[in-house]
């Protein structure tokens, strides 16, 4: 299963504790934070953080400041009093809850339709009506989540830092690694998705979500990767990056701790959206007849049935593309989280 | 939580952008198409096309967009009555044989291609050589493989041996005779196929120039003609048939969609869709009223068996084709999802061939959903191979992951196991193309018949005959080769639609298809327009609409 | 700066060769075209072996790539299988395909930049929260629905538009198609602006700004605004090659016979001409585009350089 906090957590990992980054935070910390109100919400000190964030979280954030807090401490310290973060882990979490254990919350079998029944609204025991098929709509629905967030999470994680390494490569590096891989980005995105999907997954067939997330991460990394590199070439300009050269930072160094954290928002944004885009791709792909096929459930198959019936029998797509909102919701309120928590500014 | 906030007056600065935005959205409203076209018998007629999907030669067409132009274009030898579908003479007086194998042909004398030439037998047999041709590249060349001398033209490999047909002769202006390699006593009832249309010494003259305005002797002429855009027709004041167009003209309009197509009718910018969208049929009659038609066409969709495969073939597996028959709840699939646009079927030809053309019930109980029986015949046939059936079909076109899904569900509710039916969706149809010639298939999988004239042959001999040219199931069976072989010798049409029809009961027995459904043609018009039918193929019969 | 221009231009070369011969590769790897231009019908040997020979699909890969690429040198992109050249099909689709992505881009640029500064300086108030939901709504529904549904309130229902384009499509009639084409980017755009807004609204010289005196309007535009917009542009560069090539909803919705079009009955025809010409086009383009970008990186911030 996907771990969903691995990708806020791949974001805070380079920027650990350390020299003139940690100087320049504590700087800005001690600019701005008279200014700041406190927290809007006390953080409750007993609450625990949801499994899955708290290992790599360093030293223990009540630790008494003797010496500046690492970035890392102080974002985790963060996250943990911020609402939003914990509404959206408590999001995330149900998601993949009932992608484990779909029949927690539905007993039916999504595979179970009676023609007759198509296209009828709500009926007692089958809340949100039924599909073309026949088949309940809310069953499929919840039975959907785990090919829809498997496939939404790991072409997102993919993308992201894939398309992350090479552009922000590509930005901080220049010269002809620059140009190859800006070009080859080029290729890629020339590609039509439809072509694409069709020769690549109808070569590549299996039973399994692997091949679309395989496919939409190769599609995806171009773009991630432009973004990565034109913030790369902006944050590699500003001052502390130049001092930090100046005091004889390595370049490995320099990109880790001084680039990449203040290059990575824009990264954030484009991956907490593309993760909607990759599971409504997902969609695509199977109206194509390419993408996940039956018995697999998944709200992309869902969408894509429903779309031409719009007319005729709306909540078809209302309720699997309310699931899927609710998801790039989440998502995008845990990167605004961990972005407001990975900016010194605002710490 | 500080934030640098600025004033109402930066905010104002970027909410000034949105007018503009709401100026640009807005300025799109003056759009609106009106309805000039006219009234009277002279009004234009603007109906819903499809880019043809090859240059529009006759002998070049195979599909129901070209098909549209080249029935308002031209008239053959014969035409099909677009309601019965009866061949009656057109351009031909007569056509007499003694021993069905040589055909003389007499033309009525007076007919004109709309450029002033006059319709020759010559008219007919160069047209009839250059589809011929292997050097033409004519996709419906095989049409002419009956006519003497084909090999010739159009050998298996190599070069062509001859320039042209050796079993066509033209005695004078108006007469030709046509030698067959064997008798096929109703020949001359296949003379209404596109294919068969004569042509102007224009195409040969300035081929470029013909396709870029086709002239041809139809109640029609082309007036201009933008590629990928549309065509504008006109009424032929000089045709000389009997199906003189009731309107001014038609003014196709090619769609990317004929949803938009439709989308477009209701908005009042078209008078015609023909094939209107499966989506829109739940509520056509709300948007429509009566201005809708639905109607049986020459169209059948089938699952056919590969026999290629041992595991469908091994003895006993006729009792699982036939339960798997008996699986598909038919009547429900075709009410549910297709909206009653289709007809369950009921054996191996079309509803619309009708009673005299052969139509019967001849698959009798096999075609009848009986889930109980459907499971014993299944289990006492030995089960499915391997326990699991896939159905393969194309789903880039129609509404065919729709019904293959509904095909399975029902099987599967039938036989209560589990998943035990999926569906292989293939994403192009070139690609499902190459899966059935080359004979790559593991279970039942789609095939779609529209007939090219309307006779029980036509859907039985290439599609179950032993070599038959589209038998992609490799089904063979020498009795059932021989009773068509008997029909196609037979000069009475009754006795020989009996023959056929004993042929056809071979296929209830031996199951080498399930029939699923006969598939109608339907369309939709606008409130000015009037008489609106289609023919046999589905196409819209353009010269009957009148504009009140 | 020169330099770097033509350096860039003369890169295109490889990038050409490329892309040309990975989408000839995955064309190739499609299949075989000719059985389905008989349609259901069997195709006859002796035709479809002549057109096979006429395509020089008969011949390996390589020599049919080196064919094409000859061919194109002479000024010849060959020939759709409906009988029109490629150059043809290209000409007609370009422009039209190029004013609807104009359109989508002015959309994206003016509604997209302003709501993202709106959200930007509003952070968690109404206005933001409003916009919040408004992408969510566009990133989960398809844009076949939420294009079908304007189609049809705007063109039927309250007949203010036509629903269709017509053959010429002129810029009024593609503002609609523009906007449904613009939807999802302006998701992106939005949010890319708001973040980096919200980012630099915080910043230093802004502060300084603001205590140096300025008005608020020109603090937000030269100072804000002016630093926000790298990412913003970047996107907004990659997106164009992707909105001229990736409309094949919009366009079959709109009936606009563009690019996506023709690219998706090329694809679904296996027909090799068509992709390659159209694809190697779009290639092209995404170059040009990208080179925009790169120079417009240093209009935006000086302190980026293009040796």
């Amino acid at each position: 299963m996907p771990e969903p906090y691995e990708n806020p957590n791949e974001a805070v990992a380079p920027t650990g504790a350390g020299g003139a980054m940690d100087l320049a935070a504590g700087e800005a910390r001690s600019l701005t934070a008279p200014e700041r109100p406190a927290s809007p919400v006390p953080g409750e000190p007993g609450i625990t953080a949801p499994e899955g964030t708290g290992a790599p979280a360093g030293p223990a954030p009540g630790e008494p400041g003797g010496r500046p807090r690492s970035l890392r401490t102080d974002a985790w310290h963060q996250l943990r009093r911020n609402p939003v973060f914990l509404l959206s882990a408590l999001l995330i979490l149900f998601l993949v809850l009932i992608s484990l254990w779909p029949q927690l919350i539905a007993g039916g079998d999504p595979l179970r339709c009676d023609l007759e029944r198509s296209q009828e609204g709500s009926a007692p025991g089958h809340p949100f009506g039924y599909d073309t098929q026949g088949c309940d709509v809310y069953t499929r629905t919840v039975y959907g989540a785990r090919a829809s967030l498997t496939v939404g999470i790991c072409a997102t994680v993919g993308a992201a830092l894939l398309g992350g390494l090479l552009g922000g490569a590509a930005g901080f590096f220049g010269g002809w690694w620059d140009a190859l891989l800006s070009r080859i980005a080029d290729v890629f995105f020339g590609i039509p998705v439809v072509l694409g999907g069709l020769v690549f997954l109808s070569v590549v067939t299996s039973d399994t979500v692997w091949p679309v997330v395989g496919f939409i991460v190769l599609l995806g990394w171009p773009q991630v990767a432009r973004i990565a590199r034109g913030s790369v070439l902006t944050a590699k300009e500003h001052d502390y990056v130049q001092a930090a050269r100046a005091l004889g930072a390595g370049p490995g160094r320099t990109l880790l701790r001084h680039v990449a954290p203040n290059a990575v928002a824009p990264v954030i944004v484009v991956a907490t959206i593309a993760l909607g885009t990759y599971i409504a791709l997902e969609a695509t792909l199977s109206f194509l007849g390419v993408g996940l096929r039956p018995p697999t459930v998944s709200w992309g198959i869902d969408i894509s049935n429903a779309a031409p019936q719009i007319r005729n029998a709306p909540h078809m797509l209302l309720w699997p593309a309310g699931a899927l909102s609710v998801t790039v919701l989440a998502f995008i309120m845990l990167g605004d989280a961990v972005r407001d928590a990975l900016d010194p500014k605002l710490a | 939580m500080r934030r640098a906030r600025p004033g109402p007056r930066a905010v104002r600065a970027v909410v000034a952008a949105l007018p503009v935005l709401a100026l640009l959205t807005g300025a799109a409203a003056c759009g609106g198409g009106g309805n000039d076209r006219g009234r009277g018998p002279d009004a234009i007629v603007s109906s819903s096309w499809g880019d043809p999907q090859n240059p529009l030669e006759p002998a070049n067409t195979n599909e129901v967009q070209g098909g549209k132009v080249l029935d308002m274009v031209f008239r053959g030898l014969k035409r099909y009555d677009p309601r019965t579908g009866a061949a009656q003479d057109m351009v031909a007086e007569r056509i007499d044989t003694t021993d069905s194998r040589t055909f003389t042909i007499t033309l009525k004398a007076g007919w004109r291609f709309s450029n002033g030439e006059p319709v020759t037998a010559r008219s007919f047999t160069d047209a009839w050589n250059y589809a011929a041709h292997v050097d033409n590249k004519q996709n419906n060349s095989a049409f002419f493989s009956d006519i003497a001398g084909y090999e010739e033209v159009h050998p298996e490999s190599g070069a062509a041996r001859a320039r042209s047909l050796s079993g066509l002769r033209v005695r004078d202006a108006r007469t030709f005779a046509v030698t067959l390699k064997e008798p096929f006593a109703i020949w001359p009832q296949t003379l209404g196929y596109q294919a068969f249309m004569p042509l102007p010494r224009a195409f040969f003259e300035d081929h470029d120039a013909w396709l870029d305005k086709p002239v041809g002797n139809g109640p029609y002429a082309v007036r201009s003609y933008t590629k990928g855009g549309g065509m504008k027709l006109r009424r032929w004041d000089g045709y000389r048939g009997p199906d003189k167009a009731r309107n001014g003209g038609i003014d196709l309009i090619v769609y990317t969609d004929n949803n938009t197509a439709y989308t477009d009718l209701l908005a009042g910018n078209l008078d015609l869709v023909d094939d209107v969208p499966a989506q829109q049929l739940k509520h056509v009659e709300k948007d429509l009223g009566d201005r809708y038609v639905n109607q049986p066409a020459l169209i059948t969709q089938t699952l056919v068996f590969p026999f290629y495969q041992r595991a469908w073939t091994r003895p006993g597996m006729e009792k699982v084709r036939r339960g798997l028959s008996m699986a598909i709840d038919r009547k429900r699939i075709t009410e549910k999802i297709f909206m009653r646009t289709r007809t369950p079927a009921s054996d191996w030809t079309s509803q619309a061939l009708g009673a005299p053309g052969g139509w019967t019930d001849l698959c009798g109980d096999a075609c009848v959903y009986d889930p109980a029986r459907a499971k014993r015949l299944i289990a006492e046939g030995g089960g499915l191979p391997g326990g699991r059936v896939t159905l393969t079909s194309n789903v880039d076109t129609g509404s065919h992951r729709a019904w293959m899904d509904a095909v399975c569900n029902s099987v599967n509710n039938a036989l209560g196991r589990g998943p035990v039916c999926t569906v292989d969706p293939v994403g192009t149809f070139a690609d499902f193309r190459n899966r059935t010639t080359t004979y790559k298939l593991t279970g039942p999988f789609r095939s779609g018949w529209q007939a090219d004239y309307p006779l029980i042959q036509n859907f039985l001999e290439p599609l179950y005959s032993t070599g038959g040219s589209s038998n992609y199931g490799k089904f063979s069976d020498k009795a059932f080769d021989a009773l068509l072989d008997r029909a196609n010798r037979e000069a009475d049409p009754a006795v020989a639609v009996r023959h056929y029809q004993a042929a056809e009961r071979l296929l209830a027995e031996r199951m080498p298809a399930i029939p699923l459904w006969y598939q109608n043609g339907s369309a939709g018009w606008s409130e000015r327009v009037s008489g609106v039918t289609l023919n046999q193929f589905s196409v819209p019969v353009y010269d009957r609409i009148a504009v009140a | 700066m020169g330099r770097h221009v033509i350096r860039r231009l003369l890169q295109m070369i490889p990038v050409f060769i490329g892309s040309t011969f990975l989408i000839f590769l995955l064309v190739y790897a499609l299949g075989d075209p000719v059985a389905a231009l008989f349609g259901d019908k069997a195709p006859d040997p002796a035709t479809a072996a002549r057109i096979r020979q006429d395509l020089h699909l008969d011949q390996p890969l390589w020599r049919q790539y080196l064919h094409y690429m000859a061919q194109i040198f002479r000024g010849d992109f060959g020939t759709a299988f409906n009988g029109r050249p490629v150059l043809e099909l290209m000409a007609d689709a370009f422009p039209v395909t190029l004013r609807l992505t104009l359109v989508a881009v002015a959309v994206e640029v003016v509604a997209g930049i302003a709501f993202g500064v709106i959200s930007g300086l509003r952070r968690g108030r109404p206005l933001d929260t409003g916009l919040l939901v408004l992408t969510l709504v566009v990133v989960s529904v398809p844009t076949f629905v939420s294009g079908y549904l304007l189609q049809f309130l705007l063109g039927v229902k309250w007949g203010w538009v036509r629903p269709s384009v017509s053959f010429d499509a002129t810029f009024a009639e593609l503002l609609l198609p523009g906007v449904v084409l613009a939807l999802v980017s302006l998701a992106y755009v939005t949010r890319l602006t708001r973040t980096a807004v919200a980012e630099n609204a915080r910043a230093d010289y802004v502060r300084t700004a603001v205590a140096k005196g300025l008005p608020r309007r020109r603090v937000v535009t030269h100072h804000i605004l002016r630093n926000s917009l790298i990412p913003v542009v970047t996107f907004i560069g990659a997106d164009v090659g992707a909105l001229m090539g990736g409309a094949i909803v919009t366009e079959r919705i709109f009936n606009i016979h563009g690019v996506g079009y023709q690219l998706y009955q090329g694809i679904l025809r296996n027909n090799a001409p068509t992709v390659v010409g159209f694809v190697t086009v779009l290639v092209i383009v995404f170059l040009l585009a990208n080179l925009l970008v790169d120079l417009g990186y240093a209009v935006l911030d000086p302190r980026i350089r293009h040796a």
